[in-house]
């Protein structure tokens, strides 16, 4: 335990926080709701990396996932629908000392939030975007979603889905300069820690979807997997997200994938036989548009002063 | 033309250029408008920036306006193509485009119908035309050109064929990039300006364009060439009696002044999408913002910008958002948010013809309403509206400082008359205070909520992210102070109530507007934005005939000025006179019950139940003084 070893030749930090210290209001998600267990694995995640909670900001846009940051204490933005990633940005660009998450839902990304999310995910500014993706539109009760599958019956396709949905981790490894590409399901916290930390450290835009069940529109798929685990396919590597091996034991099916094989994250991604879970991809080395949003943060105010009249003079007559 | 030639060349050769002595074809001039004209990507813009310029340089006022065509590169010698500037310049101040142009000069007969449907002709303007088009080898353009140049003079302009080209083309191969200077010359001469300062800013902007010396030799030599033959052929120039300032003065458009602004206030975050007429004011951002520890965010849309720009105002560094109308109309629904979770923001609306894409590159003052209301439920805001290019620069201080103090959104209203038009002012004394304070990162206060209205004046202090102690999250949602969800039904009358109990305070800070001319009379003339100088210059001509008519602008709109039902009880009958559509009485099914208001009139009405008439056009362009001034006067007749 932290600080019993007297032994430590360590410094003591002045200030520890403890999980507590970390839980916001009480959450009102759903008896069952996915939700709560990946609420449960951020906090342990602010906790182990000791994560200042006036450092830490949680932004969301509009659903059921999109409540997150009210049940942390940290700072929050609980926004518009659709929104979180141009507001996430827009705090990034001249905060490099804040750790920024970003929760959202299969509707307010991969739909009404579409846009920001292609582009989001190619500024590359280090976050984490946690998709967290149920298949449904749960808080208007039971829309169809750009992921839910085809033939699913909804309030607004009572025969069906039409169409096939959207595949989130296709689509993001579509995206240049994605930087990290990750899956894993809610009903697993050991992997879900795992994998939200992996994302945290990593310096880039980490997007991270989880499979979430919901209690209320459940998505036969999910329950499937989660009844015949050996659909799961544990995507291993040292580069990838480490687990211990209790937690890969877990995973009857394992795989090793190199992180950095674009080509065999897009195969995995297609497959249909097993759903991957780990790091599909990662590139440390893509460009990162934060590097460039705070340029001349350093700047003194005489600095910006004298800037300001070299630029009048420029235009005195 | 070319009667008295000889007669300028020999006086010049006596007084040698750009001396004041007597001249026979000299004459005095107490101001003068001027426009060139041509097909797109022909430098008339640029030639006429620097000559107006010049003239400011020499002590003139000057106010120049760009005609720019809807499209990059519109077929050459079309009517719609029209590319150019107007160029007003006096011995006294100009506020404003004016009137008839004095002089065109036109680099082909076809765009000059452009001008003439903009009313811009009057009988006896000098029309300068370039001669090349007579010798064309395609027999339906020397037509064309025979048959305008017949028109033009039954119209009763005074006709001139200047060759343009074929003196351009002495110089360089290329005489469509250098015939602007040419023309820059030529109207030297007319207007008998030093050739010094043409040939210093001249230099300034091909250096700044990264242009070598044989560049600027080229252009150097087509201005003296221009000069030269001007000072030969011309039987008639003018000279424009200046004034030298007192004070050092700048001369910018209004999108440069919002620019420069912004970084005056200390704003380091500045995130657009690229529209027209404001991109110009992000392009001028693009090119010093770093200089001043600033950052440009070209987002991936109009919501993505207002976004950014709003995640960069939580987190402590107040941003700044530079759209026009379908922009405001994207980000309407993040507006909103500003005002729900009380974040500071500037938006700028460099206002273009609307609905929906309208009018891209003309002149509208038509987002009023929306700025105020545009927004589902109860969304005070501040909006105000600079009315000349300096206050496009003050604005922006204002707008910062306000937006942090108010915890509130800010929209600055301009439009795309200033956005484009130039003039000089006074260059304003650069201050720290300006500045935005540093992010504060001190420990929040224990036990102070999120929202600690104040609940006299509604105000609040605004946590940062990073401040100890703080860790609140702001929401959309209605909310009590603690920025809890709001699910007690009192929580949310509250709420608002503090919301709109700031525009208040606000309000009392404010002072009453002045009226221009006598404080009571028969008729007050309310404007708001980039009309005043025009406004102000026809209450003038008017009132030189003894009228009592006076007139009054408005630059807070949300909050309005206080006073106003006062001040309008001072006069018989109030006006607006506005660059948006209004019915008007006269036409079909419309009266007093049916009438719909121009934009301003109806918020005047609303707010003082006086009984506010108005007059307002959507022409795409300024309201040129003349056309308010018979309004006003048919206002006033109709009273008798």
């Amino acid at each position: 335990m932290y600080g019993l070893k007297t032994d430590w030749p360590a410094e003591i930090p002045p200030r520890y926080f403890t999980l507590q210290e970390y839980e916001g209001s009480l959450p009102r998600w759903c008896p069952g709701c996915g939700d709560h267990g990946v609420l449960t694995a951020v906090q342990r995640l602010c906790r182990d990396e000791q994560l200042e909670p006036e450092k830490t900001v949680f932004v969301s846009g509009i659903g059921c996932a999109s409540r997150f940051p009210h049940y942390m204490k940290a700072y929050g933005f609980h926004g518009l629908h659709g929104r979180a990633l141009p507001v996430a940005c827009g705090i990034r660009a001249r905060r490099p000392d804040l750790h920024v998450f970003v929760a959202t839902g299969d509707g307010d990304c991969c739909s009404i939030g579409a846009a920001h999310w292609v582009h989001a995910v190619r500024y590359n500014m280090n976050m984490v975007l946690m998709l967290l993706d149920n298949n449904v539109y749960g808080l208007t009760k039971n829309q169809t979603s750009p992921t839910s599958l085809k033939g699913r019956k909804t309030n607004t396709h009572p025969r069906g889905a039409w169409l096939e949905p959207i595949d989130p981790i296709q689509t993001t490894l579509g995206i240049q300069n994605a930087s990290f590409v990750a899956q894993t399901v809610d009903w697993n916290p050991p992997h879900v820690l795992a994998t939200l930390k992996a994302a945290h450290r990593h310096p880039g835009m980490s997007f991270v979807r989880i499979l979430q069940r919901c209690p209320h529109y459940p998505n036969q798929d999910f329950v499937e997997l989660q009844n015949n685990p050996a659909k799961l396919l544990l995507l291993t590597h040292a580069d990838g997200i480490e687990v211990d091996d209790a937690v890969k034991r877990m995973f009857k099916n394992r795989q090793e994938h190199d992180p950095s094989d674009l080509d065999g994250a897009r195969r995995l991604a297609d497959r249909e036989d097993a759903v991957p879970v780990g790091l599909f991809y990662r590139n440390d080395s893509a460009d990162r548009y934060d590097r460039n949003t705070v340029e001349g943060l350093a700047t003194s105010r005489r600095d910006k002063i004298a800037a300001l009249e070299a630029e009048l003079s420029r235009y005195e007559i | 033309m070319r009667t008295q030639a000889g007669t300028c060349a020999e006086a010049a050769a006596v007084s040698g250029p750009g001396r004041r002595e007597p001249d026979a074809c000299l004459r005095t001039a107490p101001a003068q408008i001027v426009e060139i004209v041509s097909d797109s990507g022909e430098g008339a813009q640029t030639a006429g920036q620097l000559f107006g310029t010049v003239c400011a340089k020499m002590g003139n006022g000057v106010w120049t306006v760009e005609i720019i065509p809807a499209e990059i590169e519109p077929p050459a010698r079309s009517r719609e193509g029209a590319s150019g500037i107007r160029i007003r310049f006096g011995t006294e101040p100009v506020t404003n485009m004016g009137n008839k142009a004095d002089v065109v000069v036109a680099f082909n007969e076809q765009v000059l119908y452009s001008r003439i449907d903009q009313d811009a002709l009057r009988p006896g303007t000098v029309l300068f035309i370039d001669d090349k088009w007579a010798a064309s080898s395609d027999a339906r353009t020397r037509e064309d050109y025979g048959k305008a140049l017949q028109d033009f003079r039954e119209r009763g302009y005074d006709v001139r064929e200047i060759p343009i080209e074929e003196q351009t083309r002495k110089h360089t191969e290329t005489p469509q990039r250098g015939k602007n200077m040419w023309v820059l010359g030529l109207l030297s001469a007319l207007y008998n300006r030093d050739l010094a300062p043409a040939m210093d800013e001249v230099r300034l902007l091909f250096e700044r364009r990264r242009k070598g010396e044989a560049v600027i030799e080229l252009n150097h030599q087509l201005i003296r060439s221009g000069y030269t033959w001007g000072m030969e052929h011309l039987d008639q120039r003018f000279d424009i009696p200046a004034r030298p300032h007192r004070e050092s003065m700048v001369v910018m458009n209004g999108n440069a002044a919002v620019a420069m602004g912004c970084i005056a206030a200390g704003i380091e975050v500045c995130s657009m999408y690229p529209i027209t007429p404001a991109t110009s004011a992000s392009h001028y951002m693009a090119g010093v913002f770093h200089t001043a520890g600033g950052f440009l965010h070209q987002a991936e849309d109009e919501i993505g910008a207002i976004g950014f720009a709003l995640g960069a105002s939580y987190a402590g560094k107040t941003a700044v958002t530079i759209t026009s109308g379908p922009g405001m109309a994207l980000k309407t629904e993040l507006i909103g948010l500003a005002v729900m979770a009380e974040i500071p923001i500037v938006i700028v609306d460099v206002q273009r013809g609307g609905p929906a894409t309208g009018l891209p590159t003309k002149v509208e003052q038509g987002d009023l309403l929306s700025s105020l209301f545009g927004q589902p439920g109860d969304v005070p805001k501040v909006v105000i509206a600079p009315s000349s290019i300096e206050e496009c620069f003050q604005f922006m201080i204002t707008a910062r400082k306000l937006a942090e103090t108010f915890r509130t959104p800010v929209i600055v209203l301009t439009d795309a008359n200033l956005a484009t038009g130039q003039t000089p002012f006074a260059k304003p004394k650069a201050s720290e205070e300006w500045l935005s304070p540093p992010v504060d990162q001190s420990p929040w206060k224990k036990g102070v909520p999120a929202y600690a209205w104040d609940s006299e004046t509604g105000l609040s202090a605004r946590p940062i992210p990073g401040q100890p102690d703080g860790a609140f999250v702001l929401t959309g949602l209605a909310h009590d102070e603690h920025s809890h969800v709001a699910y007690a039904s009192a929580k949310n009358q509250q709420a608002m109530r503090m919301r709109s109990r700031k525009m208040a305070a606000l309000q009392k800070t404010l002072k009453p507007p002045k009226v221009h001319g006598d404080e009571d009379g028969d008729l007050l003339v309310v404007g708001w934005g980039s009309t005043r100088g025009a406004i102000e210059e026809a209450v003038d001509e008017i009132r030189r005939d003894g009228q009592r008519v006076s007139s009054l602008h408005i630059r807070f709109l949300a909050p309005i000025e206080p006073g106003l039902r006062e001040i309008f009880g001072r006069f018989r009958r109030v006006m607006t006179v506005e660059i948006n559509y209004s019915d008007e009485l006269t036409d079909p099914l419309i009266d007093a019950d049916s009438r719909r208001y121009a934009q301003l009139a109806w918020l005047l009405r609303a707010h003082t139940l006086v009984d506010v008439d108005c007059w307002s056009r959507v022409p795409g362009q300024p309201l040129p003084p003349h056309l308010i001034e018979t309004a006003i006067r048919e206002r006033l007749e109709g009273e008798r």
